[in-house]
């Protein structure tokens, strides 16, 4: 039955590199997708670096590591993995109360917990646990959920954002609910239900602008419009606007962004990579770019379309359009459109803890589209 | 095994997700196509304008600090002004070999490795386009020392600040208090962001209690500068917002006479308004020149003020604890009419000496013989102890402490000078729980003439007579007056600050205790007559003589044999005119012997010049 798996309808006898990597639960086409985009990131980050080496091989073992975990995942079967979605959120959210008591701090938020051998971030663990729990909670009865399970989902949702928030990390707080809420979208609930959520939504703020202090309505103001405050966070955006606006259609060329490379903009291997690929590469570099993007996410909206159980296509139409989530975010905030919450451009920017669960993620829907039972055997 | 079955329908749910995931996608592309259209305008459509932006010229965010608002004394007099000096600072960002720069800079410029160490750190830590201070304060030589030598330093820079200067140095020095660099604590209790620029803040007195006030509010300018950092083009412009000027209600004239009639005295003198609470002279002494601390202190200055035996970075008047002495007097009479105790007319037998019925200790009047038969007034006017052991006494300490709880003996004014002490009224219960003991009827008597654990500041002091002056009606002491928001706009007024707990008691009780103290001043055996002598208002006043050192059941005090620092303090309180007080003055003056020799001759300088009788000596 298995052989099923390696034999191609069309050619029988011939091997093929799809088929090879079937074997070992690899979507050749998503791989594809993933190591293209892995590749311009190494590549933009030799500019962004100053083109330090060191910095690229520090980057390349993060790389190695995260698609050692990506392998792994994708070679569980995604019944296993709705087997210990309690469990692992379980223990996100005990690691996630231990960063607030005992976490270390770095950049005046804690976020870190020192399990001796290595420093870890419990809100990274939560990036997957929390679309895991809701998917396996909501897919346990018939979809669409009734009013007491949404209300169970919500609590799944705003717990660990909060505590995260309070970290405080309100990037990734916002990310992790809105895989939560992105999963409770797509398990079907009422068009009423969602516009009345987000009026009520809409009609809380005022109230709660009228409660706060003038402080802190004005920090929401310069959090909303960060250039009105340029020696603060708007620094950073007027530099990054100016990036970006001087790349014009074409790009200065790479290597040759002046903004980046007299390091005028700030974080630009970073939270503001994305600002030295629109001043080196232009509109059109930024626009195959995102191209990029969207096709990985479009395979993975593919996958999750061909799942066969509801678990698995609210998690892996959940992961899916995260990713696209922490596109969007990353690059609002580079180009003024939204405020600056410090949301790294995914599988691009420096840094490790977001590679590796996002890479997972990626695993994770391979194990959904090759562990389907094959219609034909 | 029995698991509840649930009926799925897989071929609906799936509809409903993939329904679900369509729209999704849909609503991606929508957002992405926003992301593209966001990215044409910056890219396509604004090119040009970032293009020049970024080209040929560089963009720099320069802070503008605000003007520190300036402090005047009630008459206008400035107290704290803003005055220009050069300082040399570095732009690190424009620097080429960092090193090398420091290192030449520190041959022309003497500056130690030190100093160079602690550059070099600041560097580090700041922003590549803020600027950083080699030296502050140059002399007219040292910058032509570097006018001519500009051309070897790319990105250092001769830049004109405003400082601080206090022009009447040390007079007020512990009130208006002085400016200092920014530190990492107070880095901890400022808005950064709004100090960018700012390097200095209100360290002590006024300058740190109305550190917002003075301060402003920081403002930017965008500009383009070209490769060497020189501006080419101002963009854009946020001016900053000075800060408000203040204008307390010392005033100089008052406070010149206080400071030199305490003379050579450690010790304080608070001179307030009682209707207001303005406080309108307040001395502290020994003081010290304010302006040292302005652009950093050196390291020997800073340990000759903080080494001297005599403290004179201690503000007395706020933080000095003192026992009130005989000045307690009136306080506790009233407290012995209010509460039935004592009547105007109830005479007390005077010895010399009190015993608790059935102790063998006995406890003495300052006056070996004793006073013979005193009334109240009399108590008050020759300050009898023996009068005060026994109404202590009948009183007990927690009825007394309760009393003089009401007057603000132990809690603090809320006076708006930064770190005011506390002072201690004791009772039974604070002994039980500072210190685990019991509460000796011995301690009681002590207590009764101010002496003991009873610890007072100055301006509490003052806060308390300006209490019996205006008969209960309270205004808490405040050093400002008012703010206006620039030379232009009118002045506008602090509110007068009120204590909620009023002390009730009958009208007619405090005329005897005014009375009382109007005999101080003007009976024929009154402490403090010189006080009264050819004035033409009626001055009410309390001396009090507290002692320092304890003198043992047998021994006599001899002032030959006792070293200076041991001598009693000297104190004096008054009010006047009596029936209409506009002026309250406390003189503490430490060592001083006598409050009636000493203090009391104090006290009358300051109400010739507030009332402007001329004395003897003009």
């Amino acid at each position: 039955m298995n052989t099923n798996l390696l034999t191609d309808r069309a050619n029988p006898e011939r091997w093929s590199l799809t088929k090879a990597l079937r074997v070992i639960h690899l979507d050749a086409s998503l791989l594809f997708g993933l190591l293209s985009l892995l590749g311009v990131g190494l590549m933009i980050l030799f500019s962004a670096g100053n083109q330090e080496v060191a910095l690229l091989v520090r980057q390349l073992i993060r790389i190695g590591t995260a698609f050692f975990g990506l392998v792994i995942l994708a070679n569980i079967h995604p019944d296993r993995m709705k087997d210990m979605a309690y469990w692992i959120y379980g223990a996100g959210l005990i690691l996630l109360i231990a960063v607030l008591l005992v976490g270390e701090e770095g950049k005046g938020a804690q976020r870190w917990l020192n399990l001796g051998v290595v420093r870890f971030q419990p809100s990274e663990l939560m990036k997957i646990a929390v679309p895991l729990l809701v998917a396996a909670y909501i897919a346990e009865r018939p979809l669409p959920p009734t009013f007491s399970r949404l209300t169970v989902c919500f609590l799944m949702v705003v717990i660990p954002a909060l505590l995260i928030a309070k970290q405080p990390d309100l990037g990734t707080a916002l990310l992790i609910a809105s895989s939560g809420l992105i999963v409770i979208f797509l398990s079907g609930i009422s068009w009423k239900l969602i516009i009345s959520f987000l009026l009520a939504a809409a009609s809380a703020l005022p109230v709660l602008w009228y409660a706060m202090h003038d402080y802190q309505r004005q920090r929401v103001l310069t959090f909303l419009n960060p250039e009105s405050d340029p020696l603060g966070s708007g620094y950073h955006i007027i530099q990054s606007k100016i990036a970006i606006g001087s790349g014009g259609l074409s790009g200065r060329g790479w290597l040759e962004g002046t903004q980046s490379q007299l390091a005028f903009l700030p974080e630009r291997s970073t939270d503001f990579i994305f600002s030295v690929i629109a001043e080196e590469f232009g509109l059109v570099g930024v626009g195959l770019l995102l191209l990029l993007y969207l096709a990985i996410a479009g395979r993975g909206l593919y996958i999750a379309s061909q799942a066969q159980s509801s678990f698995a296509r609210l998690l892996a139409g959940s992961i899916s359009l995260t990713f696209l989530v922490y596109v969007f975010v990353n690059v609002g905030m580079v180009t003024g459109l939204l405020p600056v919450v410090g949301v790294p451009l995914p599988l691009v920017s420096y840094g490790g803890t977001s590679m590796v669960t996002l890479l997972a993620g990626f695993g994770i829907l391979m194990s959904i589209h090759t562990h389907r039972r094959m219609m034909t055997s | 095994m029995s698991t509840r079955f649930v009926l799925k329908d897989h071929v609906n749910e799936s509809r409903l997700v993939n329904d679900r995931l369509i729209f999704s996608a849909i609503f991606a592309g929508i957002l992405f196509t926003v992301l593209m259209a966001r990215l044409a305008i910056l890219q396509v459509v604004d090119h040009e304008h970032f293009d020049v932006l970024s080209n040929k010229n560089r963009v720099d965010i320069e802070p503008l600090p605000p003007q520190r608002g300036l402090i005047y004394d009630r008459n206008g007099v400035v107290l704290a002004e803003n005055i220009p000096t050069f300082s040399l600072e570095l732009i690190p960002e424009k620097v080429i070999e960092l090193d090398e720069t420091l290192s030449e800079l520190a041959a022309l410029f003497s500056v130690s490795s030190e100093e160079i160490t602690d550059i070099t750190e600041k560097i580090k830590q700041q922003r590549r386009f803020r600027h950083v201070v080699i030296r502050e304060r140059l002399t007219e030589q040292e910058v032509a020392i570097f006018s001519a030598n500009r051309h070897r330093f790319p990105g250092v820079d001769v830049v004109g600040r405003l400082i601080r200067h206090y022009p009447h140095g040390a007079l007020f020095a512990h009130t208006v208090g002085y400016v200092g660099r920014i530190n990492e604590k107070d880095q901890a209790r400022i808005d950064e962001k709004n100090y960018k620029g700012t390097l200095q803040i209100g360290k002590t007195g006024v300058e740190k209690y109305y550190e917002d006030l003075l301060h402003g509010q920081v403002g930017y300018q965008q500009v383009e500068t070209n490769v060497q950092g020189r501006i080419v083009r101002e963009l854009e412009n946020e001016p900053s917002v000075s800060g408000q000027d203040l204008f307390l209600n010392l005033d100089i004239h008052l406070q010149r006479v206080a400071s030199e009639a305490l003379g050579d005295y450690n010790g304080s003198i608070v001179a307030m308004d009682p209707k207001t609470g303005g406080i309108l002279a307040i001395v502290s002494k020994p003081d010290f020149d304010p302006n040292l601390f302005v652009s950093g202190i050196s390291l020997k200055d800073y340990a000759v003020l903080r080494d001297s035996i005599d403290r004179p970075l201690f503000d007395r008047a706020i933080r000095g604890h003192y026992p009130p002495g005989s000045t307690l007097k009136p306080f506790v009479a009233l407290a012995g009419l209010e509460l039935g105790v004592v009547r105007k007319n109830t005479k007390t037998y005077c010895p010399g000496w009190y015993s608790l019925p059935g102790k063998d200790h006995s406890y003495r009047c300052w006056k070996a013989h004793g006073h013979g038969k005193v009334d109240l007034k009399q108590s008050l006017a020759q300050s009898c102890d023996v009068y005060y052991y026994d109404l202590a006494h009948v009183l007990g300490i927690d009825r007394l402490h309760n009393f003089l709880d009401l007057f603000g003996f132990g809690r603090r004014t809320g006076v708006d000078i930064p770190s005011e002490s506390r002072g201690l009224s004791p009772s039974s219960e604070w002994k039980r729980s500072a210190r685990n003991q019991v509460w000796y009827p011995g301690e009681t008597l002590i207590s009764g003439i101010g002496q003991g654990f009873n610890q007072t500041t100055p301006v509490q002091l003052a806060y308390a007579t300006s209490l019996l002056a205006m008969r209960g009606i309270n205004a808490l002491p405040q050093v400002a007056r008012g703010s206006r928001e620039n030379a232009n706009s009118e002045l506008s007024l602090m509110p007068i600050k009120r204590d909620d707990s009023l002390p009730i008691v009958k009208t007619s009780n405090w005329q005897v205790i005014v009375d009382s103290m109007v005999e101080v001043t003007l009976g024929q055996r009154g402490t403090a007559k010189s006080v009264g002598k050819d004035f033409p208002f009626v001055v009410a006043g309390k001396t009090g003589t507290a002692q320092v050192f304890g003198i043992k059941q047998d021994e006599k005090y001899d002032v030959e044999t006792l070293a200076k620092r041991l001598h009693d303090h000297a104190l004096f309180m008054a009010f006047a005119p009596a029936e209409n007080p506009e002026f309250v003055v406390v003189v503490v003056a430490e060592n001083g012997g006598s409050g009636s020799k000493t203090a009391a001759p104090i006290a009358r300088k300051m109400i010739d010049q507030y009332f402007g009788v001329a004395t003897d000596e003009h």
